[in-house]
């Protein structure tokens, strides 16, 4: 018989062309990983499928446009005249991601520029590694930590009946959301070319002026990412909004007001309601409205981040 | 001829402000995170003892200890991963070794994106809507971990798919010319040097799903039982739910114990993660080409 | 007896074109050179031979290719041609394994499950490839630390180790040696006597040392095919071919 390069005797002719065992499993494993790729559309509509079936029933009865975004007066349990206006829920949400923002994103955007521009070696990995575990915090304990902790400084300090406000979740929401941000931020300006600084050093300008002028405007489309992720968190933010933002439903005047968020409401409030009655649908339509919003922001964050990563 | 001038002075100290500022910056950021831990260290450390972590709640859970509440974390935590890490890897595989470059697959990507960002309540209403009621598990192990599952199944898509796009292409080319079908090359040369990173993920993904509260809230998890979990379709405590409603509605509260729960939450997060960065470090160093 | 035959083979990269109209033979236990400067299609030409055209959505063929008779198109367990046809390509690659383990896999794949019978073919194939003496204490350590000429002999081994009925290298040298080189060129020498070679080179008396037959590839054509001895003592018929061989451009 024929010898083999490997020296093992050549069996015959037989023809290659048999689909065999390592063939069928090939095409099975293709099949099974198709099914885990299109899992993640599958889960992102049964969201919405579900969250909007449990919410119908609302959506097509009690529901009123105008009512619902421009009424102050969520009262789903009053014995007079339910109401359910969420104008109120908006403007707690939006007060404390607002506050929230306001501080998270001059620090972040700060130290982001610290880290990427100006830390080296030992204490930039030190630095990152801290933002990573602070980004890991679990929502509920920042909720704690509301209650527990910044609650007693803001009556001592601010000489106010109440902790649990504006200023108490701002805060919070702020010190959640800014490792994040800084992150992000962090990677953006990372992703403009060193050429660009090494030009800008050669005509003579300093590190600041380098960065002021030449960087930050390169990277503002990752830096508006990082700002719209922030909010996108802060709008979706649950526990520790419902921990430290106190129980009444009202307009803020102030900082020093509670408020009830969107995410909050449903939190304290599905307990309570019976499956299928009218409260409980409307919370859906809320959980509808959220997801619809939270989508629409994630969306426009990745559009613009993904203009970094191309550019 | 090259002595400073008074523009280059002023801008120098101007340089050097300008880097003070923004590391105060940073340490503002880190310091009052810092001063938290503290206190939660300071007020939460007299309460941990080897009771407190292994025996059950007493005098109408104002006393003892947390274990029915660590025990369903990690039940959760367990039921959870064994749903969310095949699939996730299915998910990376797909991505990274067979899917086009086409507008389905971004679809799919985009898809991620909003799973990882949909607020966690809506994963509770969608918990409640689909595994409790549609599915009749009732409020369950079942239908809490599959809820978490699917809000922490982006994390390990993505740790995943990176650690296998990080494989060059020319190991999968010198598999296909000998004659390797696709899986073979994934299951014998991709997948092995991809294990590591799958590995960060997934302790990402522990540590995420330990802490979450909202998704198990109204699908699973209860705060006062009497009897720990017989079966997947039984409910559970958990340490997250038990730090809300102890820090919240629980009348007689003594000080210290929601401090305790709190740091060995918090401790349990800190510790994964820690666990993943260290895990990655030692990847770095370990280089295979 | 024709090994492969290729008849009107065209290539196409979306619209532009690779190769067009390029006919010949090759016939068993020989070896085949084909010669011709950069991009003169001779890589496209050896990817459609084992169908990883697949892999390249953009990359079109037309035209037949027969191997033992069978049109590669018509194939349909493209794997199995695959482990019949062995490829060396120019940049080496050692996969991230075992040496032991890069040359076990082409048998394991096939089924070869004895630890003894693994072991005769790593030795035999690392032999051929002149890389044995080198690494036999070391079958343990990872093909992909190998340095560049090592990972090309590795790569060689791994050829060898598919049982392959046909072999084809292209321009295996870029990153080996010129000692190391002489001792492949024995090796190819006697191989030929159980295994049909391609060899694409750009080295034109690496050509005349080795190939019995040579073409010469020259902007997506095939314009010449002979004799080796025949094309290097003025039997050439295409004047370019004559002004290629005698280094006038390429």
């Amino acid at each position: 018989m024929a010898e083999q390069p490997s020296g093992a005797p050549r069996a015959a002719d037989a023809d290659f062309d048999r689909l065999n065992r390592d063939w069928y499993i090939d095409k099975a494993v293709q099949l099974l990983v198709f099914i885990g790729g299109i899992s993640a559309i599958v889960f992102i509509i049964g969201i919405f499928v579900f969250i909007s079936r449990e919410g119908f029933g609302f959506l097509f009865g009690a529901f009123d446009f105008r009512e619902f975004f421009f009424s102050p007066n969520w009262r789903p349990t009053s014995e007079t005249k339910e109401t359910y206006g969420i104008l109120a829920l908006i403007a707690g949400t939006a007060s404390v991601t607002g506050l929230a923002m306001l501080i998270a994103i001059p620090f972040s955007l700060g130290a982001a520029i610290f880290i990427a521009e100006f830390a080296s070696g030992k204490t930039r990995e030190f630095l990152k590694i801290t933002v990573e575990l602070l980004a890991a915090i679990p929502s509920v304990v920042w909720g704690f930590i509301g209650l527990a902790i910044m609650n007693p400084i803001i009556i001592k300090t601010f000489n106010v009946p109440v902790g649990l406000n504006v200023l108490n979740a701002g805060v919070i929401l702020g010190l959640m959301a800014a490792p994040i941000m800084t992150s992000i931020a962090e990677d953006a300006l990372k992703a403009v070319p060193d050429r660009y600084r090494e030009a800008a050093e050669a005509m003579g300008a300093t590190r600041w002026q380098v960065i002021w002028k030449v960087v930050l405007p390169a990277a503002k489309n990752g830096l508006l990412g990082a700002v719209l992720l922030g909010v996108g968190r802060g709008f979706g933010e649950t526990m520790a909004v419902l921990m430290a933002t106190g129980h009444s439903i009202n307009i803020p005047t102030s900082v020093f007001d509670s408020v009830r968020a969107l995410t909050a409401t449903i939190a304290a409030e599905l307990g309570e309601t019976a499956a299928g009655s009218t409260h409980y649908q409307a919370l859906f339509t809320i959980g509808i409205f959220l997801f619809v919003v939270t989508f629409v922001i994630n969306l426009a964050a990745d559009l613009v981040v993904r203009g970094v990563r191309k550019g | 001829m090259f002595e400073a001038t008074e523009l280059n002075r002023r801008n120098a100290l101007r340089q050097k402000l300008f880097r003070a500022g923004l590391g105060t910056m940073t340490g503002l950021l880190i310091l009052p995170v810092a001063l938290i831990l503290g206190t939660l260290i300071y007020k939460g450390a007299p309460v941990i003892s080897f009771e407190f972590l292994f025996t059950g709640p007493t005098n109408g859970m104002t006393a003892g200890g947390i274990f029915p509440a660590l025990l369903g974390t990690v039940l959760l935590v367990v039921v959870a991963l064994l749903a969310s890490v095949p699939l996730g890897v299915a998910a990376a595989i797909y991505l990274s070794e067979y899917a086009p470059d086409n507008w389905f697959t971004r679809a799919i990507n985009l898809a991620i994106i909003n799973l990882a960002g949909v607020p966690s309540i809506v994963h509770a209403l969608f918990g409640v809507g689909a595994f409790v009621i549609f599915f009749k598990f009732g409020t369950s192990i079942l239908a809490a971990s599959l809820t978490l599952a699917i809000m922490t199944l982006p994390v390990v898509i993505v740790a995943t798919r990176e650690s296998l796009q990080a494989v060059p292409m020319a190991f999968r080319e010198a598999c296909w010319n000998m004659g390797a079908t696709r899986w073979q090359t994934i299951r014998r040369v991709v997948l092995p040097n991809a294990i590591t990173g799958i590995l960060t993920g997934v302790i990402l993904e522990v540590s995420r799903t330990a802490g979450e509260t909202a998704p198990i809230m109204f699908t699973g998890a209860a705060f006062f039982l009497p009897l720990l979990p017989q079966s997947v379709f039984d409910q559970t405590m958990a340490l997250s739910l038990h730090l809300f409603v102890v820090s919240t509605q629980v009348p007689g509260m003594p000080e210290h114990l929601p401090f305790g729960v709190a740091l060995v939450l918090i401790a349990m997060v800190l510790l994964m993660n820690s666990l993943s960065i260290a895990l990655r470090m030692y990847l770095r160093g370990k280089k295979k080409w | 007896m024709v090994k492969l035959g290729v008849r009107d083979l065209a290539i196409r990269y979306g619209g532009a074109k690779a190769l067009e109209g390029v006919s010949f033979d090759v016939h068993e236990n020989e070896i085949f050179g084909i010669i011709g400067p950069a991009n003169a299609g001779k890589t496209s030409f050896l990817k459609a031979v084992n169908r990883m055209d697949l892999f390249d959505p953009a990359m079109h063929v037309d035209g037949e290719i027969t191997f033992n008779g069978v049109n590669v198109h018509k194939v349909r367990n493209v794997y199995g041609l695959r482990r019949r046809i062995g490829v060396v390509f120019p940049l080496p690659v050692g996969l991230p394994l075992s040496i032991y383990d890069n040359v076990a896999l082409a048998p394991r794949l096939a089924g070869v499950r004895a630890r003894a019978e693994l072991d005769v073919i790593v030795e035999r194939c690392l032999q051929r490839a002149a890389l044995w003496d080198e690494v036999k204490d070391r079958l343990n350590s990872l093909g992909s630390m190998l340095s560049g000429g090592q990972q090309q002999r590795l790569t060689i081994a791994r050829a060898l180790s598919q049982d392959p009925e046909m072999l084809m290298l292209d321009e295996f040298s870029i990153a080996v040696d010129p000692v190391t080189t002489m001792r492949i060129e024995d090796v190819l020498k006697e191989l030929k006597r159980e295994v049909t070679i391609i060899l694409v080179t750009n080295l034109v008396q690496q050509a005349r040392r080795l190939a019995d037959r040579t073409a010469f590839f020259l902007e997506g054509r095939c314009v010449e095919v002979g004799e080796t001895e025949a094309l290097f003592n003025d039997g050439v018929q295409d004047p370019r071919t004559r002004d290629y061989i005698e280094g006038r451009f390429g």
